[in-house]
């Protein structure tokens, strides 16, 4: 078996991952990416339609473009990257940590080093997590593998769909559909809003006269071999009103019904959960509860814009440098949700540093405000224009705002919505 | 030209059709395996709980019991011989009022009459401590050290592999339709128009057992199908037991259980409720429910978002509630092995044995054959090995460093074993290796799977199917269909 040492092994070669590592390597460590696939770019390669890089680069890329722009920085840097390699386990002794990789290039791979970024992306929700009873034909996939059947192997997956859920890949999934001449029957929102952005619901649905049906649930699938027809639920007030149930003839359906940080190894390993990200919990570097394992992008907790997760790897990569450089880290007290947020990202935070924090609200409002307050003092308040679950807030908090630290409190961060 | 004449041929290669024809194979006999489906444990058999039962629940009036408790010790050997994954982990039953009590100790007194080795009485004290995520209300139970855990198809495929290395003919895809009796041998015909002539019949069709007797023109019974919804939960599972775990039963059934599949993950089921259809698989919201209300009285810990599927199995009971294995008294040469539902898993390999005893009281001669084998080929599993042997297998064939179901860690070389040893379907490889069982459900590897089998079959995408008959995956390449104007086409 074949031993590597470096000072980073990021596991996962997408947006996350690719960032990451371009910053510990900027700072002059060595760095090696474990990619699964055969290549970089991750889940990007098969998002061909436009709408990245609005943020970061300033300009509107397809999936594949903006993958390219960091593919090249570390082709041109001195990053060691492993493609068709799965990690399998992690073991620490110390202040080392063994990742065992596998791939038919290599064979298994002993790498050591003295840190790992976890950043494997997520994976999209299914049948089994919504439940959705009937017969179990074929023709139900998610919206993500029919985006690869069409996008990266040209293959149609069936001539008459039907789309549950509304949000983004959903919407771009129902134009994919009608572009290849897939008829797309309707699209099943459980919700009373959409998921999604409006400029995809008039892009993907409205430009194609299909049907958004909100507050419907899929009652039942039917048929024995192939799916033949779906029933749908109306729901009023969150109520099924099962005597309005409707049957639409389809022969498959594409289930694009939420993504989950993909977190099996980072459990195997001890690292506790956040539940209700799914993604480990992070302090301030992004470090998770085991010293030298950090977490970036949509392993810690799934994003809307891949900008966003450039940015948060980024930033993860230079924490990672830190700790390389054995700069000791400012005390830390906990930051957590408080009204209507559903989560927040780290989960501590530092005094006297800036503290960048991502969360989600559970509320749909218009000009709504967000309340920040350590020891029951107010921080920072902030004016938000419209917020919705699917849509993640970010906000910083500039370093020494927090001025109330005390040694008899607690001296936690609350972030209330209201 | 002559046509070929098989001693036996059995119908239906689930569990019990592959158990009799593995133990058959052993003789110097001809013998066909029939199947309607497209691969082999697409029946009952691929959707049982899993459980080797620990010979408690019924009395020894049963011949069902007495098969129960012989087929349990006989799998260690078959384990060794056939390399499924099983292990036996010990059965708990748990009471939770002093009534559930007194029918734990009517159990315990049907272990001690079956004879079961190993059985006791728990007070509360010993039974959480044997099983420390049980509800602390427990009183008490029952504990069965020989009950275990198998993967109900993978046993199936093993059967089946081994009966064809000792020279059984399969046929897949063959659903008798008819049968005629000339001389001495029957004349067996599928839908599709094949023929198969055997001189003795196995009926071993599972739920349609009524069905063929009557095609036979054998006795008349009644095969009521009865549903069972098990739900899987995650590998990561905090509920995840060590025991598998019975509440008290009813009348009908053994009760909605724990069962730590042998693979890591956790499955809740079934339940039980009659119906009319054979073919009904479909799973319904309200289950749901009741499933996980009853697995939570038991295990607390037990979470609605741990789960990653659902699924139905179909029993094929017999009113008589006891199995019905004999020679037939209406129709020479045909073996009548039908109404086997739970523990029908466990009491396979003496089934296998007890229909062999009947064939030979029918007249059939058994010799013994000399080139026999019973080992088949160990196929080694990624997930299972260390580093150091992971790394050497990779040397030797580098497919095996190519995962390709990563929830399971399934690499392309046991995707590709799967399909040489006949199961080209998705279903028959998910099956067979685990590939797209795990929380993705196939949402990451069913596009590489669909290559692996084009690859390794020369079968067009069009051809690839779930499991077979019209459950087709793809038909259409971008291109082949015509393209609509709306707006937002230009």
């Amino acid at each position: 078996m074949k031993e590597f040492k470096f000072d980073t092994l990021v596991i996962g070669g997408g947006s996350a991952g690719m960032a990451a590592a371009l910053e510990v390597s900027r700072r002059g460590f060595t760095v090696a990416v474990a990619e699964r696939e055969n290549s970089m770019g991750g889940i990007l390669n098969q998002c061909i339609h436009n709408g990245f890089g609005l943020h970061h680069f300033k300009e509107e890329l397809s999936g594949p473009a903006y993958a390219e722009k960091f593919i090249d920085m570390v082709e041109t840097s001195n990053i060691e990257v492993f493609i068709d390699m799965t990690v399998m386990d992690i073991e620490e002794t110390g202040d080392l940590k063994y990742a065992y990789g596998l791939s038919k290039l290599t064979g298994m791979i002993k790498f050591c080093v003295k840190t790992v970024v976890f950043a494997n992306g997520c994976r999209e929700r299914n049948r089994g997590s919504i439940g959705t009873p009937g017969t179990r034909p074929s023709g139900v996939f998610t919206a993500g593998l029919a985006q690869r059947l069409v996008n990266m192997e040209g293959y149609i997956p069936g001539k008459e769909c039907v789309i549950v859920g509304s949000g983004d890949i959903g919407l771009i999934m129902a134009r994919r559909m009608t572009w290849v001449g897939a008829k797309v029957k309707a699209v099943i929102e459980i919700q009373s809003y959409p998921a999604g952005l409006t400029r995809n619901i008039v892009q993907c649905l409205n430009d194609f006269d299909i049907p958004l049906y909100l507050s419907h649930v899929v009652g039942e699938i039917h048929g024995k071999d192939r799916v033949e027809s779906i029933d749908v639920i109306p729901l009023k007030k969150g109520i099924e009103q099962k005597d309005k149930t409707f049957n639409i003839k389809c022969d498959s359906l594409l289930l694009a019904v939420g993504l989950v940080p993909d977190n099996e190894l980072i459990q195997k390993i001890g690292i506790s959960i956040n539940p209700e990200t799914n993604g480990p919990i992070v302090d301030r570097q992004l470090m998770t509860a085991k010293n030298g394992i950090f977490a970036c992008g949509n392993v810690l907790h799934v994003h809307d814009l891949v900008d966003f997760v450039t940015e948060e790897s980024e930033r993860c990569g230079r924490y990672v440098s830190n700790y390389l450089d054995k700069k000791i880290p400012a005390e830390q007290f906990r930051s957590i949700p408080g009204q209507n947020v559903k989560y927040l990202v780290p989960n501590y935070y530092s005094p006297i540093n800036e503290n960048k924090f991502y969360l989600r609200t559970m509320v749909v409002k218009n000009r709504a405000e967000l309340i920040v307050k350590v020891n029951d003092k107010e921080i920072l308040r902030k004016k938000l224009k419209h917020i919705q679950p699917s849509e993640m807030i970010s906000f910083s908090i500039p370093g020494g705002t927090v001025d109330c630290i005390s040694e008899c409190r607690d001296n936690t961060l609350e972030v209330h919505i209201v | 030209m002559k046509e070929k004449i098989f001693d036996i041929a059995i119908i239906g290669a689930g569990v019990v059709g592959a158990s009799i024809a593995r133990k058959l194979s052993s003789y110097n006999l001809k013998i066909a395996l029939l199947e309607k489906e497209c691969d082999v444990s697409f029946g009952v058999s691929k959707a049982n709980s899993g459980i080797i039962h620990g010979g408690f629940h019924h009395g020894s009036e049963y011949l069902k019991s007495k098969l129960e408790v012989q087929g349990n010790r006989m799998f260690d050997q078959l384990e060794q011989e056939l390399h499924f994954p099983f292990r036996r982990c010990g059965i708990i039953v748990v009471a939770f009022s002093f009534e559930e009590m007194k029918t734990v100790e009517h159990l315990f007194m049907n272990g001690i009459a079956n004879k079961v080795v190993g059985i006791e009485m728990c007070n509360r004290r010993r039974i959480l401590a044997l099983e420390p995520k049980l509800n602390t209300d427990v009183i008490g139970g029952l504990y069965a050290p020989a009950g275990g855990i198998i993967e109900p198809y993978r046993f199936v495929f093993s059967l089946v592999e081994s009966a064809l290395k000792n020279g059984v003919e399969l046929f897949t895809e063959f659903k008798v339709v008819s049968a005629e009796k000339n001389d001495h041998a029957f004349k067996i015909f599928s839908e599709s128009g094949a023929v198969v002539d055997s001189k003795w019949v196995v009926n071993a069709s599972g739920l349609f057992a009524d069905e063929i007797s009557n095609i036979f023109k054998a006795e008349k019974f009644k095969i009521t199908p009865r549903k069972g919804e098990e739900f899987l939960l995650d590998r990561n599972s905090a509920a995840r037991t060590d025991h598998v775990i019975f509440p008290v039963p009813d009348s009908v059934s053994k009760g909605i259980l724990v069962i730590p599949t042998v693979e890591g993950t956790t499955m809740l089921g079934p339940t039980a409720i009659p119906q009319d259809s054979k073919e009904d698989v479909s799973t319904s919201s309200l289950n749901l429910d009741m499933v996980f209300s009853s697995a939570r009285k038991i295990v607390p810990s037990i979470s609605q978002r741990d789960i990653i599927t659902s699924f139905t199995g179909l029993r094929p009971a017999l009113e008589s509630g006891d199995f019905y294995i004999d020679i037939s008294e209406k129709q020479a040469h045909f073996i009548q092995v039908a109404g086997i539902q739970s523990p029908g898993l466990t009491a396979v390999p003496a089934i296998a044995e007890y229909v062999k005893d009947l064939l030979k009281k029918d007249g059939l001669v058994l010799t013994e054959k000399s080139s026999y084998d019973p080992e088949i080929d160990k196929l080694p599993r990624m997930r299972t090995l260390h580093p150091e042997e992971a790394d050497a297998l990779i040397k030797t064939n580098p497919a095996f460093g190519e995962i390709v179901c990563r929830c399971e860690s399934v690499s392309e070389a046991e995707i590709v074993a799967a399909v040489r040893h006949g199961h080209t379907t998705l279903d028959g490889i998910k099956f067979y290796t685990r590939a797209q069982m795990g929380r993705c459900q196939g949402g990451f590897c069913t596009d590489r799977i669909i290559k692996i089998i084009q690859r390794e079959t020369g079968l067009s995408y069009e051809e690839i199917t779930k499991r077979g008959k019209n459950s087709w995956l793809i038909k259409d390449r971008i291109g082949d269909l015509k393209v609509n104007s709306y707006r937002g086409i230009q």
